[in-house]
């Protein structure tokens, strides 16, 4: 045999030139392998079109739907949030619709992340128990299209801002980068929930619920200044605080409270790193459990 | 590996618990009361063929060398698509090992991840990459691929609107342009038309003088003897014998005289007061061939009996049909349909008529139980086995995909309002 070490289960080993692939029993943590990963880029990115493509068919408002709901959450905090719990107060020179827009767009864009990736699984479990490909590429490739309604809510937010005269500043191009690390923030969360959700159809319910309550404790509809001082830091542990506080600060000014993104970052590396860990340990059993 | 060969399986095991099998949603709370519940009927039951693991492959030893065409046969529940899955890297051996060269190809059904919402084209770019070709490979065979499935005219067109002959003809066109070192197909060829099914199979024997391997299961002999220049026959998840298709297929027809089982009357693994025994049963379709019937058949389970202490009153009798998996299907009962036996002779058969069997393709394995005087009269697991044959249950030839269900229910559609 002219075979890899136990070692290393998945080895390839290039005999003449046709590679020998090893399929033996994978015990204990598997790293997820991404080198396989990056082979299959093109199944990636059909699979982010795929969604994108069928999201908006036979809709008759079309790609219009992505602007319509943060534009109607807007509305309703404003209404609610900005003028009868008087948060608008603290908004600074800036109005508040353009405040809470400027947050619900990475929100809304953490929120869809986080719930088409734990369901990514499970929802194409036809597919996972008849072809292989690295099961990553599913909650991956679900951050798609969300992806691209935030890209539309942002024109329209451009929009928001010159009508209402708030200045478009160069720390706009930070914007792509921060996007960045709302995504690692919701991969980290959303990866883990697809693995769990495999075995545990429990977590079809917990996702909501933890959404729902991470939206309260995340400063969209409010500035972080409502806060007590000494509790801000509290709310950086939540993963996606920071970069969105960060984007918000790019888009419509501000300072960006940097303690608060670090904290956040870390804590989003840290949870994509275990849920990378705990994805690549039941992978195995998925085509079994699904 | 030796280098001529293309696939080599050494000692290859795969073991499921029957418990893992069973739940298709399980919960965490179930997950946590599993193990409680599982020795409180450890403790009631403990002959319960569900406590046991259960080997779908056992020290499966096979060698196929560059070019060979493989056919690998069996009854239902023999291990095929437990090896096809291993082989496809869907899912882990858990004892032994698999060395393959080159890229492998899998095709465990046509149209794996078609969407009805996209069209011809984007579906086929889809399900190209979801197969394991690249953007730029799709795009260099698409004209060949298009002009395979001859649905060029409808490219544009969201495939819920084509008729099903063109969605597999499509489906198969990707499939059919994969151009892996190693293809693994199973039975895909079983759909489509006779013309489509011979156009697919005139494909996999080019396939397989490109001097790429093959390894085919199927149960159409025919198919296996036509495309393969080998075949493997599996039974309980070993191998029973490798050879000439002709060989293998005739030896796999006769049935292995040593493997049959022991007859009913002879079994010893029964529990109950033996006031009455089952000595031998039955499944009984309409042709004359005994245990193979097809779905929507008319059915007869009979069990031949003897009470050896004289004739038994109002005897319950019980028969519960598992797949081959051993997930429970059904229980046949005499009290429920309240068919009383007031008085068994002391000899005899008693059979439970099914007007139309409403059961997927597959193996079943069938439990008697008789209950004489509220005690136990005989027990026996596992005391006959069938096969469900695909057949025309709905009178329109189609029956739904192996992946929805195991039960068949007659049924009428109409717009109500």
């Amino acid at each position: 045999m002219s075979s890899s070490p136990a070692l290393d289960p998945r080895a390839h080993d290039v005999v003449g030139d046709r590679r020998v692939t090893m399929l033996v029993p994978r015990t204990g943590w598997s790293s997820i392998e991404l080198g396989e990963l990056w082979k299959r880029r093109d199944l990636l990115l059909l699979w982010a079109c795929r969604d994108i493509s069928i999201r908006y068919k036979q809709t008759a408002l079309g790609v219009l739907w992505a602007v319509i709901q943060p534009i109607v959450m807007m509305g309703v905090f404003t209404l609610f949030f900005g003028h009868m719990l008087g948060v608008s107060k603290s908004t600074g020179n800036v109005p508040y619709p353009v405040f809470v827009f400027a947050g619900l767009l990475p929100w809304t864009f953490f929120a869809s992340s986080v719930t088409a990736s734990s369901q990514s699984l499970v929802a194409n479990a036809s597919i996972l128990t008849k072809v292989y490909f690295p099961r990553l590429l599913m909650p991956l490739g679900a951050v798609g299209a969300p992806l691209v309604d935030m890209a539309v809510s942002f024109i329209v937010l451009i929009g928001m801002m010159l009508i209402t005269g708030v200045a478009l500043g160069w720390s706009l191009l930070w914007v792509p980068v921060l996007v960045v690390l709302v995504m690692l923030s919701s991969l980290g969360v959303g990866i883990g929930f697809a693995a769990l959700s495999v075995s545990y159809r429990d977590f079809r319910h917990v996702v909501p619920f933890v959404v729902q309550v991470l939206f309260f404790v995340t400063p969209v509809i409010y500035p972080v200044s409502v806060v007590p001082e000494r509790w801000r830091w509290v709310l950086s542990l939540n993963p996606v605080t920071g970069p969105i506080q960060a984007m918000r600060a790019a888009v419509i000014g501000g300072v960006v409270d940097t303690r608060s993104l670090v904290i956040s970052l870390s804590v989003s590396l840290t949870l994509l790193v275990i849920a990378l860990g705990y994805f690549g340990r039941v992978e195995r059993r998925f085509g079994d459990v699904v | 590996m030796r280098s001529d060969l293309a696939i080599q399986t050494q000692a290859l095991s795969k073991r499921y618990r029957l418990g893992s099998m069973r739940p298709m949603h399980r919960s965490l709370r179930e997950s946590i009361t599993e193990g409680l519940s599982r020795w409180r009927r450890t403790r009631a039951t403990p002959t319960k063929a569900s406590e046991s693991e259960f080997w779908a492959l056992r020290g499966v030893d096979i060698e196929i060398a560059q070019g060979q065409t493989l056919g690998v046969i069996g009854h239902n529940g023999a291990g095929k698509s437990t090896l096809l899955k291993i082989l496809s890297r869907i899912t882990d051996p858990t004892e032994g090992r698999v060395a393959l060269r080159g890229r492998v190809g899998s095709l465990l059904e046509v149209g794996t991840g078609f969407h009805p919402e996209l069209t011809g084209r984007e579906n086929i770019f889809l399900n190209g990459a979801i197969l394991g070709m690249t953007r730029a490979e799709v795009k260099s065979r698409f004209d060949e691929i298009v002009e395979f499935s001859g649905v060029e005219k409808f490219l544009e067109t969201p495939v819920k609107r084509y008729s099903s002959g063109m969605y597999v003809r499509l489906a198969f066109a990707v499939a059919a342009h994969l151009e892996p070192e190693v293809l693994i197909v199973d039975e895909v060829l079983a759909v489509g038309d006779a013309a489509f099914q011979k156009k697919c199979l005139g494909r996999m024997r080019d396939v397989a003088n490109h001097g790429r391997t093959v390894l085919f299961v199927s149960h159409n002999m025919a198919a296996v003897e036509a495309l393969c220049d080998t075949a493997v026959h599996l039974d309980h998840g070993k191998v029973v014998q490798v050879g000439k298709p002709t060989d293998v297929i005739a030896g796999y027809l006769r049935g292995d005289e040593s493997t049959r089982k022991t007859p009913l009357a002879e079994r010893t693994d029964r529990k109950g007061t033996g006031v009455l025994r089952f000595t031998e049963l039955t499944v009984q379709g309409p042709s004359t061939q005994h245990d193979i019937v097809r779905c929507g058949d008319e059915v007869k389970l009979q069990a031949r009996y003897r009470c050896p202490h004289g004739p038994v009153k109002h005897a319950l009798i019980t028969m519960v049909i598992y797949t081959a998996s051993g997930q429970c299907v059904t229980m046949l009962n005499n009290e429920m349909t309240g068919s009383d036996f007031e008085t068994l002779p002391s000899e005899g058969v008693v059979q439970c008529r099914i007007p139309r069997l409403g059961l997927a393709p597959g193996g079943y394995t069938i439990n008697v139980f008789c209950k004489v005087n509220h005690e136990i009269a005989d027990w026996v697991q596992q005391a006959g086995e069938f096969t469900v044959e695909a057949g025309d249950f709905f009178g329109t030839g189609r029956l739904p995909p192996a992946t929805h269900g195991g039960v068949l229910t007659p049924q009428e559609w109409r717009i109500a309002a």
